[in-house]
This record gives C-alpha cells, sequence and structure tokens, in this order.
C-alpha cells in the first residue's frame, strides 16, 4: 500500500517505509537495510560516528536546529557516572504529526537512531518519552523495543561489541509543555513538568541529575542513513547550512495534506502548488504557518521566493521551527486563528513563570473580545505590548509562543482586526 | 589563607553605577541587597530554594542577551548591572501589571494590607491604569486547616509555602494544582496543614494576602500595629520574635530573622501562645497584708517595712523562681537571698514529652524546656525541683518556717495555705493566686513583654528583649524590688536600671562576664564567647 499523498518531487529517505505495515516489524525493516547504520557505528567507534553527524550538517528537527554533532559533542568525554540519551517523542505542537508518523511505521528506525546516539554519547540508557495521546504509536515502539531487545540490538552486549545500552519507552500523561526538553526531563523523573532554568545545560546535568542529550524523534531518525552512507552523502541534498531532506506536515486549505519528505531549501510556493496541489477553485493564498503553531505568520508576499530551509524562513520573518505548514486560504478568520492558536498557549502554559501564566490568558480574553466585535484599537496596542512583555522574559519559550502569531498577525492582518473592531465584520467565512 | 587565595574569594562588580564587592558566589540579588538595593521579588526568599519563576527580579546585566533573574545569577567580577534601566523597570511594570491582570484589589478587607509586597511593588513602580478589561479569575477561599486560611484569588503563585513544607518542614502537604492560569495552591488531603507544627510559617512567608491567620483575621491593621523586638517566652531554644502590639495588647507574634537561632521561622506552639501577655487579671498595686486582708498601697508602703523585718532577724532563707524570669531578676534574687545570709533557690520548670524540630533546620528545635530561662537560672546556682508538668516539689517550702521568697511561680499547685508558717512571706507575680494568700507582702511585677531583660536559651546564648507593652499600674520590672531590698541589705546602691542590673549578673555567673546590653545587641551572644565590641575591642 502506498502512503497517501505521495508525490514525485519527495525524497523518501526517512519517510520510505510509510505505508509499508511490513517495515513496522525487525525483519521488514532489516529488508530496507535497518541497522547496517548501528552496526557500522559500532566498527567505527564513538568519535567517528560524532564526526560524521557532524560532517553532515544535520540539524535539530524539534524546531530550534541546533547542530546535532555539536550538541553531541557537548557531553563530557570523560565518563564520570551514567549517561542518558533522551528521545523527544512527546509531539504536541498543533498542526505537527511528523514524529508519530516515523514512530508508527518505522519504529526501528526511531530505535536504531536511539542506539547509535547512545553510543555516541557513552549513553546506557534510552528514554523514549512519549507522547502521552498516542496510545496506538506507544504500543508499537515498545513492541519493537521488544523484538531489538530478542535480537540482541539492544540491552546487554548489543552485536556482540560489549555495548550496553538499555532502552525505556515512557508514555507521558499530555501535556504539551513536556515536549520542553528540561520539562520533559522533570516529567520523566516523576514530579511536574515545568522547564527548569538554564544554565546548567543538560549536557551538564540533565535527568536524574546526569549528563543527558536529547534529541527529536526525526533527528535521530536521520542518523543511522547518516551512519550508513555517511555524511556527505546526506549532503546531497538541502543547502550548505541546511543539509538533507525534512519531513513537511502540511496541514490547511491545499488540495493534499499530509506528511512530505523534500530536501531542505525546497521553495514554499513548490510545495504549496505542486506537491499539495495548490487550493481550490478560486481561493487564494492568505497566509502560512511554516513552522508549527508558535511561529510568526507569512502573509502571501512573503510567501514568494521562501525557501524551506532554517535561513529561508527566518529571512522571511518567522521560523522553520519543525516544519509544521500550516495553510490559509482567504476565507481564513486570522484573528479567530490567532485567538485558538492563542488558546492552546494558554491551555498548556505550565503556569510557572507570571507572563506566561497571566499573559497567555489575557491575549486570549482580549482575542475573543475583538472576536465578537467588541474590541477596541487600543486593544491592538495593549496585545502588542502585552506580547512583547511575554517575549524572552520566561523560563522557557512557551511564553513567546504563544506572543509570535499575536504580534506577527497584528503587523501583516491589521485590517482583519480593523474590519472586526470597527464594524464587527469576520474577513473570509470562518 | 593567604592575600592571593582571598582575592579569589571575592568578586567586585557594579550595580547601578555603584561598586559592590561580595564573595563569591553571592548572587547579585543579594548583592544588592548588601548595599540597600532591595531588588522586587516574590519567588525568592532567602531560606528556601529559588525557582526563578516570579520574572520580577530580572535585571538588565551588560552583555546578556536577556534579562538576567537576579536570585539565581551568580555575580561575576567586572559585571555591570542595572536594575533601573528602561528595560528592567518596564519589565517589572510589565510583570507587576500581569499580577493585577486577576488580582481582586479587595485590600480594604484584606489582611496583608499595609505589609504586602504587592502594594508596596504596585505603588512604587506600577502602571497609574491597569489596563485589563477582562472578568478575572475566581477562586474563592479555602480552609487549609490548623490556623491557615487561603485565598486563591490573592495568591501569587510564588510557591514559597509549597517549598516551604518541602524543604524546612519536609512534610509536603501542599503542591500546585492544575496549569497555566488555572494553577493554584492546593492541600494533598482534607486535613490539609492541621498538627503540621512549623506551619504557621507559610503564613509569614506569603508575599500578598493569600495565606493568612486564622488567629489575627480581622483583628487589626499591619500600619496600627507596633512592632518590638522580642524572644519567645514559650520555650527555650529562644527564637527571635517581632512581639506585634496594638491597644497595649499582643496582637501575633512574628519570627524575627537570625540565622543562629531561628534563621526566618519559629514553631507554632510558641506562636500561639501569647494570650497570657494579654491577662487582664493583674495585680496593678503593690499589697500589704492586714487583719483584713490584702491592701493596697504603694511601693514605699511595701519596701519600707520589709527593711525593718529583713534587719530584725537571721532566719532561714529560702527561695522560689520562675523560670520565665529574666537573668537580671534571677541575678536580684540571688543577691538578696545571699544579703539575707544565703539559702536555697529552686525553679520548677515544665518539660514536654518530646522535641519537635524543624527537619530543614533542625537547630530550630521546640524544645523539651517549654520555659525560655532554665539556663539562665542554673547559670546563677538556681536548681530545678517537682514534676516533669512544672508541678510538686515544695514540699519543704511549703512549710518553711523562716523567709520565704517566691518570684514569679503562679503556684497554680498549691493551696491558700502556702507559706503559712514562714516569718516572712514576699510574693512577686503578676497574678494573684490562691496560694498567695499567706504573702505578709505582694509586689507586682512586669511581664517579659513589658519589661527589658534578656533570657539565656538552651545553648547559653543571652538574648535581649524590650518592652512591647506598657506594665499595669504601679508594675515594675522584678529585678527592680529586688536589688532595692538586696542594696538595701548589704548597703550597695541599687543598680541604675537593666542594664546595669546584667551586668551585675556577672559578678554571680562567671559565664556571664564581660557580655553587656550592647554587645548583645539585637541577635544574642553566647556565654563566655568572645565577642568584639562596637570599636573593634575584643572581650575575652
Amino acid at each position: 500500500m502506498a502512503y497517501p499523498y505521495t508525490h514525485e518531487r519527495e525524497v523518501r529517505v526517512l519517510s520510505r517505509g510509510f505505508g509499508e505495515p511490513a517495515t513496522r516489524t525487525l525483519e521488514g525493516w532489516k529488508t530496507l537495510g535497518g541497522y547496517e547504520g548501528l552496526t557500522k557505528a559500532l566498527e567505527v567507534g564513538r568519535e567517528s560516528v560524532i564526526e560524521e553527524v557532524k560532517a553532515s550538517g544535520l540539524r535539530g528537527r524539534g524546531g530550534a536546529g541546533f547542530p546535532t554533532g555539536v550538541k553531541w559533542s557537548f557531553m563530557p568525554q570523560e565518563k564520570r557516572g551514567p549517561h542518558y540519551l533522551l528521545c523527544n517523542a512527546d509531539e504536541s505542537e498543533p498542526g505537527t504529526f511528523k514524529d508519530r508518523e516515523l514512530m508508527r511505521w518505522t519504529p526501528h528506525q526511531v530505535i536504531e537512531g536511539c542506539l547509535i546516539a547512545a553510543y555516541a554519547i557513552q549513553a546506557e540508557h534510552v528514554y523514549i518519552y512519549c507522547r502521552g495521546e498516542f496510545f496506538e504509536t506507544n504500543q508499537v515502539v515498545a513492541r519493537a523495543v521488544e523484538e531489538a531487545y530478542e535480537a540482541g540490538l539492544a540491552g546487554e552486549d548489543i552485536l556482540g561489541s560489549g555495548v550496553s545500552i538499555d532502552v525505556t519507552v515512557h508514555q507521558g500523561a499530555g501535556a504539551y509543555i513536556c515536549g520542553e526538553e528540561t520539562a520533559l526531563m522533570e516529567s520523566l523523573e516523576g514530579r511536574r513538568g515545568l522547564p527548569r532554568v538554564k544554565p546548567p545545560f543538560p549536557a551538564a546535568i540533565g535527568a536524574f541529575g546526569k549528563p543527558s542529550t536529547i534529541n527529536n524523534v526525526e533527528t535521530l531518525c536521520a542518523v543511522p542513513h547518516i551512519i550508513a552512507h555517511g555524511g556527505e552523502w546526506y549532503r546531497q541534498w538541502g543547502t550548505e547550512k541546511s543539509p538533507g531532506t525534512k519531513l513537511f506536515c502540511v496541514s490547511g486549505h491545499v488540495r493534499r495534506r499530509g506528511n512530505f519528505e523534500l530536501p531542505m531549501g525546497f521553495p514554499l510556493e513548490d510545495l504549496l502548488y505542486d506537491v499539495c496541489g495548490g487550493f481550490e477553485e478560486g481561493r487564494t493564498l492568505k497566509a502560512v504557518i511554516p513552522g508549527g503553531s508558535s511561529v510568526p505568520f507569512l502573509d502571501a508576499d512573503d510567501c514568494a521566493g521562501c525557501t524551506l530551509d532554517y535561513e529561508g524562513v527566518i529571512e522571511k520573518g518567522s521560523m522553520l521551527g519543525c516544519a509544521s505548514v500550516m495553510v490559509m486560504d482567504d476565507r481564513t478568520n486570522i484573528v479567530k486563528q490567532v485567538r485558538r492558536t492563542v488558546d492552546f498557549f494558554a491551555h498548556e502554559s505550565c503556569g510557572q513563570c507570571t507572563p506566561c501564566r497571566e499573559g497567555t490568558t489575557w491575549l486570549s480574553r482580549i482575542l475573543l473580545r475583538i472576536e465578537k466585535g467588541k474590541g477596541t484599537e487600543e486593544d491592538l496596542d495593549t496585545l502588542v505590548d502585552l506580547g512583547k512583555q511575554m517575549t524572552g522574559t520566561t523560563i522557557c519559550v512557551l511564553s513567546d509562543s504563544a506572543a509570535a502569531p499575536v504580534i506577527s498577525s497584528i503587523e501583516k492582518f491589521r485590517d482583519d482586526y480593523l474590519a472586526l473592531i470597527r464594524r464587527g465584520e469576520a474577513v473570509g467565512a470562518g | 589563607m593567604g592575600e592571593n587565595g582571598q582575592k579569589q574569594d571575592i568578586v567586585t562588580l557594579t550595580i547601578d553605577g555603584r561598586e559592590v564587592t561580595v564573595p563569591k558566589g553571592t548572587t547579585i540579588l543579594q548583592a544588592a541587597e548588601a548595599v540597600g538595593n532591595r531588588i522586587p521579588h516574590y519567588c525568592y526568599h532567602p531560606g528556601l530554594s529559588a525557582p526563578a519563576q516570579c520574572r520580577l527580579c530580572l535585571v538588565e546585566v551588560e552583555g546578556a542577551p536577556k534579562l538576567a533573574p537576579s536570585c539565581i545569577t551568580d555575580v561575576q567580577d567586572g559585571q555591570v548591572v542595572h536594575t533601573e534601566s528602561a528595560s528592567a523597570k518596564g519589565m517589572r511594570q510589565g510583570v507587576l501589571e500581569f499580577y493585577l491582570a486577576n488580582h481582586p484589589l479587595d485590600c480594604p478587607i484584606c489582611d496583608q494590607s499595609g505589609e504586602c509586597k504587592l502594594q508596596d511593588y504596585v505603588f512604587e513602580e506600577g502602571r497609574k491604569h491597569g489596563r485589563s478589561r477582562e472578568p478575572k479569575r475566581v477562586f474563592g477561599r479555602d480552609d487549609f486547616g490548623g490556623d491557615v486560611l487561603f485565598y486563591g484569588d490573592r495568591c501569587v503563585m510564588c510557591t514559597r509555602c509549597v517549598r516551604f513544607m518541602d524543604e524546612m518542614a519536609q512534610d509536603p502537604r501542599l503542591t500546585v494544582v492544575e496549569r497555566g492560569n488555572r494553577s493554584i495552591i492546593d492541600t494533598f488531603f482534607e486535613e490539609g496543614v492541621e498538627g503540621a507544627p512549623y506551619a504557621g510559617n507559610i503564613v509569614d512567608i506569603c508575599p500578598v494576602g493569600a495565606l493568612v491567620s486564622k488567629d489575627f483575621l480581622h483583628k487589626a491593621r499591619a500600619w496600627d500595629l507596633d512592632h518590638t523586638p522580642s524572644v519567645c517566652p514559650n520555650c527555650s531554644q529562644g527564637c527571635n520574635i517581632d512581639l506585634q502590639t496594638r491597644d497595649n495588647l499582643v496582637q501575633r507574634l512574628k519570627p524575627r530573622p537570625n540565622l543562629d537561632v531561628n534563621q526566618y521561622w519559629m514553631c507554632d506552639y510558641g506562636r500561639h501562645r501569647y494570650e497570657w501577655m494579654n491577662r487582664g487579671d493583674r495585680i496593678e498595686a503593690p499589697l500589704q497584708r492586714g487583719a483584713g486582708g490584702h491592701e493596697a498601697t504603694d511601693w514605699p508602703g511595701v519596701l519600707e517595712p520589709i527593711f525593718t523585718r529583713m534587719a530584725d532577724g537571721a532566719a532561714p532563707v529560702r527561695a522560689l523562681a520562675s523560670p520565665f524570669a529574666s537573668n537580671e531578676a534571677l541575678a536580684a534574687l540571688v543577691y538578696l537571698v545571699q544579703g539575707l545570709g544565703g539559702g536555697e533557690i529552686v525553679f520548677r520548670s515544665p518539660r514536654a514529652d518530646e522535641e519537635i524540630p524543624l527537619p530543614g533546620f533542625p537547630k530550630l528545635t521546640r524544645r523539651r524546656d517549654l520555659v525560655p530561662n532554665r539556663r539562665g537560672a542554673e547559670l546563677l546556682g538556681l536548681s530545678r525541683v517537682g514534676e516533669e508538668d512544672g508541678t510538686g516539689g515544695l514540699e519543704e517550702l511549703k512549710d518553711h518556717s523562716g523567709t520565704l521568697i517566691v518570684l514569679g511561680d503562679d503556684l497554680t499547685d498549691l493551696e491558700s495555705d502556702f507559706g503559712a508558717h514562714a516569718s516572712l512571706y514576699l510574693y512577686l507575680g503578676s497574678h494573684f493566686p490562691p496560694a498567695a494568700a499567706e504573702a505578709d507582702v505582694v509586689m507586682p511585677i512586669t511581664t517579659h513583654a513589658e519589661e527589658e531583660g534578656t533570657f539565656t536559651n538552651y545553648e547559653g546564648r543571652v538574648q535581649r528583649f524590650w518592652p512591647a507593652l506598657q506594665g499595669p499600674g504601679a508594675a515594675r520590672p522584678a529585678w527592680l524590688p529586688l536589688s532595692l531590698l538586696a542594696a538595701h541589705l548589704n548597703g550597695t546602691t541599687p543598680p541604675s536600671g537593666a542594664d546595669e542590673a546584667f551586668v551585675r549578673a556577672g559578678e554571680l555567673a562567671p559565664e556571664f562576664q564581660g557580655l553587656t546590653y550592647e554587645s548583645i545587641g539585637t541577635r544574642g551572644a553566647l556565654v563566655n564567647e568572645p565577642v568584639t565590641l562596637p570599636g573593634g575591642k575584643l572581650r575575652s
């Protein structure tokens, strides 16, 4: 069965098992070259693994885009106690659905990536922190971990190399904030998922107070391929600064929605009009959120000539984030869209820091009032001002994330707000 | 340590244009405080861990990409900090506005009003007008058990209370439930903090009116209270307290920071035992026993006949003192007994079955001795008699036929025939018990809340207390009449004040020698421990 919505311009490296039930099993994964990366990694040694990943230029796929190999090299070279590798599978950003697919179609890809990374950073234990709502995914990964243990690919003395790495699948309890790396550690340790103050960074004091590295599922999935085929091979796709392929989660008002694996630097317009089939008859592009609900909006002008790599999107005033492309056509009521996004952040704020705890709810209430036609023009100034107060002032970036769409939408779609404020008219049908 | 070693441990930075030199490891907030610059904060408390979550103490550090939480940012050499820059001030103003977005602003009926950090900070730096037009979140009121009431709407979510119960009481009974704007402090179980022996401290450390004391509820406004530094008299730990009074009545006891004794805390046992200081049935005038019972007179009226009677005879003398009496009063009593030819002085002192330590700072313990000055009494040569509950032990004294002096002991377990055989029975007390019926003379004395003096705590720390209340009528500190009598007998001059009375105690007990009120100060001083006097003089 072909995975729905494949397109000939896709480069299916990570997603090549999508839609193939066989790849969920160890045997099926091996037919696709599974665990070759791990075997090779154990042969070449951990320093070479880190060098190869550095050479590939792989950057963190969770949103921040930090070079993975560099992150690994922050771990203490001399081991003084346990090291941990954490796989961040708490994918919960609205509009993002790539890790779920990677886990449910290619669980062994995730596990293999985890094992290689754990080997590279000298971790003896991998925790796959899986989003609480992913019941099926959880079971698929847990079953795959069992298979890996039975095949001697995890646990004691992996493939006779003398290296021992345990793998534990930990199911979260359903909090967006636990996708923040330090909140994830708190949650993993059994406490409330509250982000920690950094520094200290996880490579110094992470999970259980020990040096830890935390990587996104997609990042780890790229690792086996890089090790098996080399960093240079990975660089055949993408740009100089953003190499490789990336899964784009497209949702919204395009004809074909779904996960598309494309080389970095792919033109946004090609994604919208070619890969995704464009808009419905008579509809035009209004806005795109290119990186999940926590990044600023791009309007139609911004989209023109925008390339989907970390630098290209920043150039247009937004961020690639985790490449969750939410597309809105001219029917969209931007105010409502923003209010619903802020509602999400207000609901998911952990409540530690005052600007976030109070600010997210306040923003959402003002937006709701505007949406109902009871706003004033001063409200727009207040929104922007509150948004600025919430940016860069808290322990983690959830607060910034809530403020970004508000500030950017007022900047780019002020007329939509004014139509509601002055005439009580929503632009777009809803 | 050499000079180089010392240099490494010292950091010099600039805060608001002012050079500050502090030890390495100090935070910016502490360094600023050391030069009198109090950076606003809620979640930070010097006795607890700092989660850096209130975001009020953010300051501008030159070269840093973002504002830094001063409560957890360590000072660095050459650092340049601005607490009053536009960005830092704007940030504070913004955070304060966030706090007010859901605050009920019920200051007129809030107990914290007048000592509320939200009030203070908003008054100092807040916006003139809030911009929030949205309906406020409502949590309502909750009984947290014990003496603690919780007003959820006023809470600023600093979590000091949760951390106190976790870190100091090590009895995690409070937690934050829910998240985001719905976060609220709650108890795990229905009983809340009921029975937690140090729970009253969460009311003290709450920077706003979210946690209030049921006992103090609507009793007084903060600005109407007078504050007097004192020492808790309810056990021999000697916690430093702030005795808060209004209309000549004690309204509440609050801990006064002293890192050597009680840090920032005190126990609920001590905190809630102050009503006796407000008793109305006081002896207000010296009483002289006549044919028809006791009659009120004045001080010369009682003292002069005693001078005469004491001069008469060398009757054996015995005395009973209370360990609630100050070092000064006890020393004066010893002088008097010596002047009368000497005799045994005993005291009775109730002892609890167990100690109640504060696990996070076990040096602070509700001690077994439920009196403030047992150690002082022992240093002055007094010996303890009686039972663990502070009764009994007076079988011989009861029928003593010579001179009998009772200082402060309430004699609650004794009948009115106590002292009936004494040739002279002097009773000095603040209340008139039945067992004083046979006293030839009853002298009204002040309580520790009404006089200046010192107690010696369990570890031998001499600590001063100051008068917080006006004593009733002619009541005087016990050391005064006792010293007058002793001076008359011994042919000396009486001490001119409590400070001199204390110095004279040093002549009786070498442990007190060299200590003065000045060297004891507000923090106390251990007996026979070198103390640097102002001016650098070292007392050995």
